[in-house]
């Protein structure tokens, strides 16, 4: 695969604005999502059917990967221990691409033409297949759903499904086009044609790599859950697996992914469990028949030890992603993934991509939301999405002397303009003479009010104001009494 | 400094001064809304599988090679990976010879690079036994072994999985608690819950993705 063809054909330039507006405009990709979101949501609203049940894990969940951070550096250490002492290779990356010249390495070592992917957030975040499309090695995803995509040159528009965006028959025209089959529209005869163009690549595969769902400390285990058995695939027949995951995956004991898989398979698919939990603990023993001769482990930093420093923003390293957060966003089901123009979309996106990317590179993140707050409440893990978002908020806006640093790209929105009205509007109100003198005649010279006032008018008629304030009002029929 | 401990050095940067929070798992949460009584965890856990396409039998001990026989018949199926070390794979191949059944049984006894083709192309089913089953969430228990490895529960398009009634839990805590889990955990351990499915396009279940189109759980009653 040549690297051009891997540029996103969805359009994916110009600011979010521009997407969301696109986004918008595009009734099938509404469609789309609709239908998709109504259904998951619905999903699982029935796997918790009873919400005091569903209250009490979630605080358990939230409890659990709090616990986890509270001891992070402590865990990742045992969790090494353990892994290394069971035959697994540890590697640390600060940096995506740290991560991607560890996996590169691996794979000269083995002379490896092909990898085979199973699904792994992270490995986007690296765009790992990019970079290894670049350097001669075919990296080929094996999830239905990143299969699709990556044969439309695209990017998942969703953590959980990656083509979520498209319809059974725009995946059959790109079946027709790209793999020389039979149009059909038949969801059934779809898969079969992925079943049967990947299991050859399974087959052939040098290398198979996968995220990880949980890490635990404890044994030293790598769980993964997956409904397709792609994963299983991934991790077993090639003889070499390479899994890539946050440093904040992991987890202190093995009792404790009893509940956060609960909550992750409910709250993601409304499933009870998926098909497979598969937990790996070491490569092949020597009395054994199958799976990978090696097994290695990178551990990826990439901005989450910043969002780790600040307590607040430290929660967003809850998140065991289900997707629910984004599942029931009024916004992202309206827009789609592919508008956020980043890896990690949807609300969970917005408070993550800051630390991965610098805020300044997705500056209009923390404000594309309408704070309903319905992230966080169905968030399994109980991360307070619309409090983080309302923080990114004044991030964004630091005066750029603020001795306060907290995230790399804050400030960039600053403007001392805005800061100066919003000053002279505390002192307005906080200020009784004043507010009186202002509200008079604001009230008296209302006539006078611009008809275009910013963003607020591109939708919306410019406010009048009354003809008397509501203290002049209510003075007047005390009076009268 | 190596990106180790330049992680490390930053994460107990952020956390100097504060103390780990207290391990308050609650077990009821993950028990107590999750028993059965004795005599409906079967039922649990054949309605469940069933919900998501698995195939449940209830049979016997002495019974099952029989009915496996019939059931392979009657899929067309005339070649079976099974472990002939296993109790279960003697009683079944002992079975086959007194029935002068036509069933080829072939063995996982090599390692896979030496008949992976063979494995992908010419293995139709595979039977394993299992650990136990999970009433909560509808799961088998598998450990693969060297007798029944890794890939023998998944590359066949049917795998048949055997799994004693004596040997369902009520969910996956109390697996975990019972055989000591945290004690050791083996290469690879599972949880199978159904054959293999999809609902990537559209959100259109489709099974049969990438692993076995078909699962056969044979329950086994002692009497």
């Amino acid at each position: 695969m040549n690297s051009h063809t891997l540029i996103p054909t969805v359009q994916l330039h110009g600011d979010f604005k521009q997407r969301a507006r696109g986004a918008l405009g595009d009734a099938q990709l509404r469609q789309n999502f609709r239908s998709a979101m109504d259904s998951l949501m619905a999903k699982r609203a029935s796997a918790f059917s009873d919400a005091d049940e569903r209250e009490r894990l979630r605080a358990l969940g939230n409890q659990i990967r709090a616990r986890a951070l509270s001891k992070l550096p402590e865990l990742l250490e045992r969790l090494e221990q353990n892994l290394t002492r069971n035959g697994v290779h540890v590697h640390w990356a600060e940096t995506v691409d740290e991560a991607n010249a560890i996996v590169l390495e691996i794979a000269r070592a083995h002379e490896a033409r092909q990898v085979i992917k199973g699904k792994s957030m992270v490995s986007e975040e690296m765009e790992m297949n990019h970079f290894l499309a670049e350097r001669g090695i075919e990296c080929l995803e094996s999830d239905m759903g990143e299969y699709i995509v990556q044969l439309d040159n695209e990017k998942p528009s969703h953590i959980i499904m990656p083509a979520i965006h498209k319809n059974a028959g725009q995946v059959a025209s790109l079946f027709h086009d790209k793999l020389g089959v039979e149009y059909t529209k038949d969801v059934d005869q779809l898969i079969q044609i992925g079943r049967r163009t990947l299991r050859r690549k399974f087959f052939e595969a040098d290398i198979g790599v996968s995220g990880v769902n949980f890490a635990v400390a404890e044994t030293g285990t790598l769980l993964l859950v997956e409904n397709e058995g792609n994963g299983r695939m991934s991790t077993t027949v090639p003889a070499v697996h390479i899994a890539v995951t946050g440093i904040e995956k992991v987890v202190e004991n093995l009792r404790d992914t009893v509940p956060l898989l609960s909550l992750l398979t409910r709250s993601a698919l409304g499933q009870p469990i998926t098909t497979y939990v598969n937990m790996i603990s070491g490569p092949r023993k020597a009395d054994e028949l199958d799976g990978p001769q090696e097994v290695h482990l990178v551990l990826l930093d990439n901005g989450r030890s910043q969002a780790f420093a600040d307590s607040e923003l430290r929660q967003t390293l809850n998140c065991i992603r289900c997707g629910a957060c984004m599942n029931h966003c009024p916004v992202y089901t309206r827009i789609g993934g592919h508008a956020y123009g980043e890896v990690y979309p949807g609300p969970i996106g917005k408070i993550i991509t800051p630390h991965l990317v610098g805020l300044d590179k997705v500056p209009d993140h923390p404000s594309a939301s309408s704070l309903c707050g319905a992230c966080g409440e169905v968030c399994p893990v109980k991360i307070p999405i619309p409090s983080i978002l309302r923080r990114l908020r004044e991030e964004n806006v630091k005066a750029p002397n603020d001795p306060h640093q907290v995230m790399r790209g804050q400030g960039s929105k600053y403007s001392p303009r805005e800061r100066l009205a919003w000053k002279a509007w505390r002192t307005l109100y906080t200020t009784p003479a004043l507010y009186r003198l202002f509200s008079f005649f604001a009230t008296r010279l209302g006539g006078l009010t611009p008809s275009k006032l910013g963003p607020w008018t591109e939708h919306h008629v410019a406010p009048i104001p009354a003809k008397r304030s509501l203290h002049e009002l209510a003075r007047q029929h005390l009076e009268g009494k | 400094m190596s990106a180790k401990a330049n992680i490390l050095a930053k994460l107990k940067n952020s956390l100097a001064g504060t103390t780990p929070i207290r391990d308050e798992f609650d077990e009821s949460l993950v028990t107590q809304p999750w028993s059965y009584p004795a005599d409906q965890r079967i039922a649990r856990l054949r309605q469940l599988m069933e919900a998501v396409h698995g195939e449940t039998h209830l049979t016997s001990l002495a019974e099952w090679p029989a009915l496996l026989e019939r059931l392979l018949g009657e899929r067309g199926i005339d070649r079976l990976l099974v472990a002939p070390s296993t109790p279960h794979g003697q009683q079944f191949s002992a079975h086959c010879q007194q029935a002068g059944s036509p069933l080829t049984l072939k063995a996982y006894d090599r390692p896979i690079e030496e008949w992976k083709a063979e494995l992908f192309d010419a293995t139709p089913a595979s039977l394993t036994g299992t650990l136990g089953g999970i009433a909560a969430t509808g799961s088998l228990i598998l450990w693969p072994t060297r007798e029944e490895p890794r890939l023998m529960s998944l590359v066949p398009p049917l795998h048949i999985a055997l799994l004693k009634a004596s040997q369902v839990y009520d969910n996956f805590y109390e697996v975990q608690q019972k055989m000591q889990w945290s004690a050791g955990m083996p290469t690879n351990a599972l949880l199978v819950s159904g054959p293999s499915k999809t609902a990537d396009i559209e959100q259109v279940l489709a099974y049969g993705a990438h692993g076995p189109k078909d699962l056969i759980v044979l329950i086994l009653e002692d009497a």
